[in-house]
C-alpha cells in the first residue's frame, strides 16, 4: 500500500510524514512474522490489534526468552538489558516502539 | 530492637519452642503460638497505620521469621506464608475500596491468611492455571483442586490464584482475595511428611464465590514478580536460617558442657562448630544482603522488572535451601549422637527434617531452570556495588 503510495502523485503531501508512518508498519510486520513462529501464542497473530495484550493472549515468560532471542536474530540487534522487561513485549506496538529505540529502521526497500 | 520483634521473640521462647515437639509429633497446628502471636497483634503488623495495622516494614517480619524459626520451624513458616499474602494485598490492592477494608478487618480480627497457588493438573508450576474465575449476574465463583493448602483449616482467607476468564491462557491469572465466609474447603489429601509437619499442608478442592471487586486487577504475573517472589523467598530464607542458628546454638550447648567436664582437651566438634557457623555467616549475609536489594527495588518500577533482580531472588531462595541442609548437617557433626538422638535436649532430627523441605518448597531445579531461562537473555553483570 505504502508502495503504491509512495510512486503516485500524492508523493509530495509530506515525504517525512509518510516514510515515518512506512518505517513503523514495517517494523510491526516483520514483529508479528517474528512472533508467530516464536511467540508460542494459540491465537492467530493477524488478529490481534497492535495495542493488544500478548500476555493475555498466552505469551508467557518461557516464551518471551525465546521471542527475545528470535527478534534480535530477525533484527541483527542486541536488546540491552534496560529493555528486557515484561513491559517491552507486552504488544506488537510496544516491541516497535523497544526496537525503535535502539535505532532499528525500515528495511532499504 | 522493634516491639513486633521484641514481642515475636517472646512467643518463640515461651510458647513455640515449648509446644514444637508436639506439634511436630502429631502433626498439628501450632495453635499456641497463633492464640499467644494474635495476642501480640503480630499477624496484623503489615497492615498500613491508617487501616488499623502497625505498619511494619518487610525487614521487621523478616526479623520476626528468624526469631521465631530458632523456636518452631512450623510456627515460623505458616507465619511467613501468612506476611506474603499480606504484602501482596498491601502493595497492590490497597486502594480499592473491597481490599481495605478487608485489611482493616485482618487487622481488627487477626485473621491468618492462607494461599491456594497450587493446582492437580499443572505439573507444580504456579504461573499456570487450569481453574478460572466465571462472572455471572455480578457475582465470581471459581472452584480449584488445590493439591496444598497449607493451614487451610486453621486459615480465616484464602488468596487462590485462576485464570482471569474461562478463555483467558493458562498464564494470564489472577489473584482472588476469599474471606472465609466466600468459600469452602473439601479435604482431598492429608499431610504426613517428614518435615514441616505442623504446616498441615492438606489438600483440598477449593469452592468459592463472591464479589468480583476482591479479585485483584493487577496481573498475577506482576504481582508475582514485584511482591510474592521477593517476599517469599527472604521471608522463607528468614525461617531456615532461624533453624539453621538453632542448630548451630543446640550444638553449641553441648559442646561446652563437653568442655566443662574435661577442660583440660578441646572437644573433638569444635572445628565443626566454627564450619557451621562459617556457614551461617554466609546464609544471613546472603538475606540481609537481599533484603536490601529488594528494599531498594521498592523505590524505583525499574529495578523491580529487571531480571537482574529476579535472578537475585532466585539465588536467594536456592543458596539458603542448601545451606540450611548443609549448616544442620555441620551442627549434627560437632553435637555426635547427642545431636543425632531424639531424646536428647540438644536433638537436631527435628531441625534436619524441616531443613529439607527447603528445596522441595518450590522445587530448586524448576528455580534454577526458570534463572536459566533469564539468563540467556541477560548480558551485563551489575557492578558489585550497584
Amino acid at each position: 500500500m505504502y508502495i503504491i503510495l509512495s510512486r503516485d502523485s500524492t508523493r509530495e503531501i509530506s515525504n517525512f510524514k509518510l516514510s515515518e508512518h512506512v518505517v513503523t508498519h514495517s517494523v510491526q510486520a516483520r514483529v508479528r512474522s517474528v512472533l508467530k513462529s516464536a511467540g508460542g501464542l494459540q491465537v492467530d497473530v493477524d488478529g490481534l490489534a497492535d495495542d493488544a495484550d500478548l500476555y493475555a493472549a498466552g505469551l508467557n515468560s518461557h516464551a518471551t526468552v525465546n521471542l527475545m532471542l528470535a527478534l534480535e536474530d530477525a533484527f541483527d540487534i542486541e536488546l540491552p538489558d534496560r529493555l528486557l522487561r515484561r513491559t517491552t513485549f507486552s504488544s506488537v506496538g510496544a516491541i516497535a516502539a523497544a526496537l525503535a529505540e535502539i535505532g532499528v529502521k525500515e528495511e532499504a526497500a | 530492637m522493634s516491639s513486633g520483634l521484641a514481642a515475636a521473640r517472646a512467643v518463640g521462647a515461651d510458647i513455640a519452642a515449648r509446644h514444637a515437639d508436639d506439634v511436630d509429633a502429631k502433626a498439628r497446628f501450632p495453635k499456641e503460638s497463633f492464640t499467644a502471636l494474635r495476642e501480640k497483634k503480630l499477624l496484623g503488623i503489615l497492615v498500613p497505620r491508617s487501616e488499623g495495622g502497625a505498619g511494619a516494614d518487610l525487614a521487621e517480619v523478616v526479623s520476626i521469621c528468624h526469631a521465631l524459626g530458632q523456636a518452631c520451624a512450623s510456627t515460623a513458616m505458616i507465619y511467613a506464608m501468612h506476611q506474603i499474602q499480606v504484602a501482596c494485598i498491601v502493595r497492590h490492592a490497597a486502594k480499592n475500596a473491597w481490599h481495605r477494608a478487608f485489611l482493616q478487618r485482618l487487622a481488627n480480627e487477626q485473621l491468618l491468611l492462607a494461599s491456594a497457588t497450587s493446582e492437580a493438573g499443572v505439573g507444580g508450576d504456579v504461573r499456570t492455571s487450569i481453574c478460572a474465575v466465571e462472572k455471572k449476574g455480578g457475582r465470581f465463583s471459581l472452584h480449584k483442586q488445590a493439591t496444598v493448602i497449607s493451614y487451610g483449616a486453621d486459615a480465616q482467607g484464602i488468596l487462590v490464584t485462576a485464570r482471569r476468564t474461562p478463555q483467558s491462557p493458562a498464564s494470564d491469572q489472577v489473584i482472588v482475595v476469599l474471606p472465609t465466609e466466600s468459600y469452602r474447603l473439601e479435604r482431598t489429601q492429608g499431610w504426613d511428611t517428614l518435615g514441616m509437619r505442623g504446616t498441615c499442608s492438606d489438600g483440598y478442592h477449593v469452592k468459592a464465590e463472591g464479589d468480583p471487586a476482591q479479585i485483584i486487577p493487577l496481573p498475577y504475573a506482576d504481582v508475582s514478580a514485584q511482591t510474592m517472589l521477593p517476599t517469599s523467598h527472604l521471608v522463607w530464607s528468614a525461617v531456615w536460617l532461624g533453624i539453621a542458628s538453632d542448630a548451630v546454638n543446640r550444638a553449641r550447648a553441648f559442646l561446652r558442657i563437653e568442655a566443662r567436664r574435661k577442660p583440660d582437651v578441646r572437644p573433638a566438634g569444635t572445628a565443626r562448630l566454627a564450619e557451621a557457623t562459617s556457614l551461617l555467616h554466609l546464609m544471613k549475609s546472603n538475606v540481609v544482603a537481599s533484603l536490601r536489594h529488594y528494599e531498594a527495588a521498592m523505590q524505583s518500577e525499574d529495578k523491580l522488572a529487571s531480571p537482574h533482580f529476579a535472578v537475585a531472588m532466585n539465588n536467594l531462595k536456592v543458596g539458603s535451601s542448601r545451606l540450611v541442609v548443609q549448616i544442620v548437617g555441620e551442627a549434627m557433626l560437632a553435637a555426635g549422637l547427642a545431636g543425632y538422638r531424639n531424646d536428647s535436649a540438644h536433638s537436631l532430627g527435628r531441625h534436619l527434617r524441616d531443613a529439607h523441605s527447603a528445596a522441595l518448597m518450590v522445587n530448586n531445579d524448576r528455580i534454577l531452570g526458570n534463572t536459566a531461562g533469564l539468563l540467556l537473555a541477560l548480558r551485563d553483570e551489575p557492578e558489585l556495588l550497584g
